[in-house]
C-alpha cells in the first residue's frame, strides 16, 4: 500500500461516512453539514484521479453554491420559525425495492463493463482540452445549458419581483 | 521548495508538512503584527497613540494579548448544539489556510503549482461560508444567526463581481495558475498587469483604464468577502454585539482572528498578484545585477510580503476612514454597480487582448 491508496481509502470513508450519516441523523441541519464532507470527500477521489479541474468545479458549485443554499433554507425556516424538521422515514417497501433495483443496476454495470486499465502516469492538467472541447465539440450544448442557466436566473428574479403588486 | 525537502527528507508527507510549515508561521505573524498594526494605525488616524505601556511603544502588547486568550477558560451556554460549535472554528480556519495552498510567495516557495490556481482559490473560499453559517447557527443566539445570514449573504453577492474582474485577467494572460500570472510580470513594473500586462502595443495602453477599473472593483469586493469595515454589517458591534462569533472566547475565538487575517492576506496576496506583479519585484533584482543569483528568491519573498502587507495596510486605513454602510446599501453596490460594471470591464477587456 503506497501513500495513494492511503489517501483514496481515507477519502472514500470519509465520503461513505458522512452520507450515512447524511441518511440517518434525524436532524435537517446535520445532513446538510454532513452533505460538506461528503462532496469534500468526492473532491479528494476527483484530484486523486487527475481531474483537477472537475475537483474545483465540485467545491464551487456543491460547497459554495448548492450547499450553502440548502443550509440557508433549512436554517430560515428551522430556527426562526420555530418549526422543527425532522427527517422520517415513509413507504419503506417501495423505497427498497426501488434503492435495490437502482443498487442492482449499478452494480452489475460496474461488474459487466470491460474497464480499461492503464498504468499510473503523471497527471496533467485538464484546463486546457476541458476548454476546448468545450468550445470546439459541445459548443450547441454548452451554450444551450448556458441560456437555460440564464431563464431559470430570469424567472427566479421575476417570481422575486412579483410581491410589490 | 518541495522538492528541495523531498530530496533532503525523501518522504512525501515529512516534505509536505515541511512546506505547510511556512504559510501557517506567515498567517500567525499577520495576526500577531496586523493586531498589534491594526491598534496603533486606527490610534494615528484618530490623533491618539493606541498601545504605549507593554514594551517599547507597547510591542510586547500582542504577546500579553495572545497569553491572555491562551489562558481563557473554554465557556460556552448550554443551550448551543456541543458537536457543531466545536468544529466550527478549526474549519473557518482550514477554509482560510487551504487558500495559502496555491499562492506563491516567491519562485522558490510555492505550496502546489496546481494548474487551477485562482480558481481554487475562489472555491475554498465556500467553506469559510459554510463554516460561518455553522457557527452562527450552532451557537443559538439571535445576534450569531443573523450575523452568519449576513455574512454568507454578503460573500456570496461579492464573489461575483471578483469571479469576473479575475475571469478578465484570466483572459488576457490565458493561464489559471497563480505561479504562471506572476512569471508573467517579471523584471519592471511597467510589466504589471495593472499598466497593461507585459509586452508593448498599442493594447497595453488602451488597456490601463479598464485594469484600474477591474483593480478597484475587486478591492471593494475582497474587502467585502474579508468582512472588514465598511462592509462589517455581519459583526456590526452596535447592532450585532458580534455576530457569528458573538458566543466564542478563548482560543476558539482567536480562531476565528486567526481565519480573518489569514483571509485579509491572502486576498491582498491576490489582488498582488493579479494586478501587482505578485512577487516581482518593481525595480529588478538585485542578486541579477551582483550576480548572485540565490539571492533572487529572498528577493521576490521580501517584494511578495512587502505587497501583501500594503494592502492589509490599505485595508486599516479604510476601516478606519470610511463609516459602516447599511445592508440594503450593500447589497446596492454590489448588485447594481460592481456587477454591471465587470461585466462591460470583461467584455471590453475581451475585445481589446483580441486585438
Amino acid at each position: 500500500m503506497n501513500y495513494y491508496d492511503i489517501i483514496f481509502y481515507l477519502f472514500a470513508i470519509i465520503t461513505v461516512g458522512s452520507a450515512v450519516f447524511v441518511v440517518t441523523t434525524r436532524n435537517v441541519i446535520y445532513s446538510a453539514f454532513f452533505l460538506l464532507f461528503t462532496f469534500f470527500g468526492v473532491t479528494g477521489i476527483y484530484v486523486l484521479l487527475g481531474a483537477d479541474f472537475l475537483a474545483v468545479v465540485q467545491i464551487m458549485v456543491y460547497i459554495g453554491g448548492i450547499l450553502i443554499l440548502l443550509i440557508f433554507g433549512v436554517m430560515l425556516t428551522n430556527t426562526i420559525t420555530n418549526v422543527e424538521i425532522r427527517t422520517g422515514t415513509l413507504h419503506l417497501l417501495p423505497a427498497a425495492i426501488g434503492v435495490g433495483v437502482f443498487m442492482g443496476a449499478v452494480v452489475s454495470v460496474m461488474i459487466w463493463t470491460d474497464w480499461k486499465s492503464q498504468p499510473v502516469a503523471n497527471p496533467v492538467t485538464t484546463t486546457k482540452s476541458l476548454g476546448y472541447l468545450l468550445i470546439n465539440e459541445y459548443v450547441l450544448i454548452f451554450e444551450l445549458l448556458g441560456i437555460l442557466l440564464l431563464i431559470a436566473l430570469i424567472g427566479a428574479a421575476s417570481i422575486a419581483r412579483r410581491e410589490k403588486e | 521548495m518541495y522538492q528541495y525537502f523531498y530530496d533532503l527528507t525523501g518522504n512525501v508527507i515529512i516534505s509536505g508538512l515541511i512546506v505547510a510549515i511556512f504559510p501557517l508561521v506567515n498567517v500567525l505573524l499577520v495576526v500577531l503584527i496586523g493586531v498589534y498594526l491594526e491598534r496603533k494605525v486606527s490610534a494615528h488616524m484618530q490623533d491618539r497613540l493606541g498601545p504605549m505601556r507593554t514594551g517599547w511603544h507597547g510591542t510586547l502588547q500582542l504577546i500579553a494579548d495572545f497569553v491572555k486568550l491562551l489562558q481563557k477558560e473554554d465557556i460556552a451556554s448550554t443551550e448551543t448544539d456541543k458537536g457543531l460549535y466545536n468544529i466550527a472554528p478549526v474549519l473557518v480556519f482550514t477554509g482560510a489556510f487551504a487558500a495559502y495552498a496555491a499562492i506563491p510567495f516567491s519562485s522558490k516557495l510555492i505550496g502546489s503549482e496546481i494548474e487551477v490556481g485562482i480558481f481554487y482559490v475562489i472555491a475554498v473560499s465556500g467553506l469559510v461560508v459554510v463554516s460561518i453559517l455553522m457557527a452562527g447557527w450552532s451557537a443559538n443566539n439571535k445576534y450569531s444567526l443573523l450575523g452568519a445570514m449576513r455574512s454568507a449573504a454578503q460573500i456570496i453577492s461579492y464573489e461575483i463581481p471578483t469571479a469576473l474582474v479575475i475571469l478578465s485577467i484570466v483572459m488576457l494572460t490565458g493561464t489559471l495558475s497563480l505561479g504562471k500570472m506572476s512569471e508573467l510580470q517579471t523584471a519592471y513594473f511597467w510589466n504589471w498587469n495593472i499598466l497593461g500586462g507585459a509586452g508593448f502595443g498599442l493594447a497595453k495602453f488602451l488597456l490601463i483604464p479598464f485594469m484600474v477599473v477591474g483593480f478597484i472593483i475587486i478591492y471593494i469586493s475582497t474587502l467585502a468577502e474579508t468582512n472588514r469595515t465598511p462592509f462589517d454589517i455581519p459583526e456590526a458591534e452596535s447592532e450585532l454585539v458580534a455576530g457569528y462569533f458573538t458566543e466564542y472566547c478563548g482560543m476558539k475565538y482567536a480562531m476565528f482572528m486567526l481565519s480573518e487575517y489569514g483571509n485579509m492576506f491572502a486576498v491582498s496576496a491576490i489582488v498582488s498578484i493579479l494586478f501587482f506583479g505578485g512577487y516581482q519585484s518593481p525595480f529588478g533584482y538585485l542578486g541579477n545585477t551582483l550576480n548572485v543569483h540565490w539571492l533572487i528568491p529572498y528577493e521576490q519573498a521580501f517584494w511578495f510580503l512587502l505587497k501583501g502587507w500594503f494592502f492589509i495596510f490599505v485595508q486599516m486605513w479604510l476601516r478606519w476612514t470610511l463609516p459602516r454602510l447599511r445592508v440594503d446599501q450593500l447589497m446596492s453596490v454590489c448588485w447594481k454597480y460592481l456587477i454591471p460594471y465587470a461585466f462591460v470591464n470583461l467584455i471590453i477587456i475581451g475585445i481589446i487582448s483580441l486585438l
